[in-house]
């Protein structure tokens, strides 16, 4: 079972995204879309990571969190350009030291900070365990490190790990 | 689209705000990566075109077809989903070609001063994390 169709919830996804985009729901699709999808997860699959996400209720938190951070700071992003850059804005590489390990969990996190005007993933060393963000309106250091792992890290472990 | 005209006044206006508010946030972006200056400042204002501008276009859309065909139109989803997944590849790939150039030079062509750049052993390790 777990050979023939590994990662049941992935070719799921797939099989629904294909029907979206078709846009109908006819039996000759439904075929088709679940064969496509069946032999994309089959080619995917030694390249994938198992991943669950553990709390749902936390996974929906996460993303709430995530919705207001991303227009909260594409607002911030936005006043600072048309205020004209600004001399006293200062920039600059933060080093964040993270528990999060799980690669499934550390992709979800550069997801959400490349979505975040203001803030770049500029590096992550796997083995002392250390993001560098690049940070546009860095107000202070301490501050962002409070935020990604107060905010993120402790709902990404609680979702994934 | 030849239908446009059947939409409701009500409904056209909330399409046209989604789609100026989407596409006033792409060009603050554009004009921000004009005029800032250093590559890793220039990096950040963009961002707003394709988070929040792309989120209202599409939910422009989405408020547009569901109007027009009467039946809800939501694929626009999957769109949103394919830019959140693969912004980060390109969007790394940049920063760590320019933080490659960065140390091979020490300090920005373009006469900035040398921001303080992150050891080498996060580009040691950079295989692993291109996972």
């Amino acid at each position: 079972m777990r050979r023939a169709l590994p990662f049941p919830v992935l070719w799921a996804l797939l099989v629904g995204m294909w029907l979206l985009l078709v846009e109908t729901l006819d039996p000759a699709h439904v075929v088709l879309g679940a064969l496509v999808a069946g032999v994309a997860v089959r080619l995917l699959a030694p390249l994938l990571e198992p991943a669950r996400v553990r709390r749902p209720l936390a996974f929906l938190e996460l993303s709430a969190l995530v919705l207001a951070d991303v227009v909260r700071s594409n607002v911030a992003v936005a006043r600072i350009v048309l205020r004209g850059g600004g001399s006293t804005r200062t920039t600059g590489f933060v080093d964040i030291p993270l528990a999060l390990r799980s690669p499934v969990a550390l992709a979800a996190l550069a997801c959400i900070v490349t979505s975040t005007p203001g803030t770049a993933w500029a590096g992550y060393d796997a083995r002392r365990g250390v993001l560098t963000l690049h940070v546009f309106d860095l107000v202070d250091e301490a501050g962002w490190i409070r935020t990604i792992k107060g905010r993120y890290e402790r709902l990404l472990m609680e979702v994934f790990e | 689209m030849s239908h446009a005209a059947a939409l409701p006044p009500l409904v056209g206006a909330l399409v046209a705000l989604l789609v100026l508010a989407g596409a006033a946030l792409a060009m603050i972006g554009s004009w921000g990566l004009l005029r800032l200056d250093g590559f890793y400042n220039r990096i950040h204002p963009p961002t707003m075109g394709t988070t929040m501008g792309v989120a209202l276009v599409l939910a422009a859309s989405a408020v547009l077809f569901t109007a027009l065909e009467s039946r809800p139109v939501v694929h626009e989803a999957a769109i949103a989903v394919f830019m959140i997944v693969t912004t980060p590849v390109t969007f790394m790939l940049l920063v760590r070609g320019a933080l490659r150039r960065d140390r091979a030079l020490a300090g920005n062509r373009d006469g900035t001063p040398a921001p303080r750049l992150p050891d080498d052993a996060g580009a040691a390790s950079a295989p692993a994390d291109g996972r």
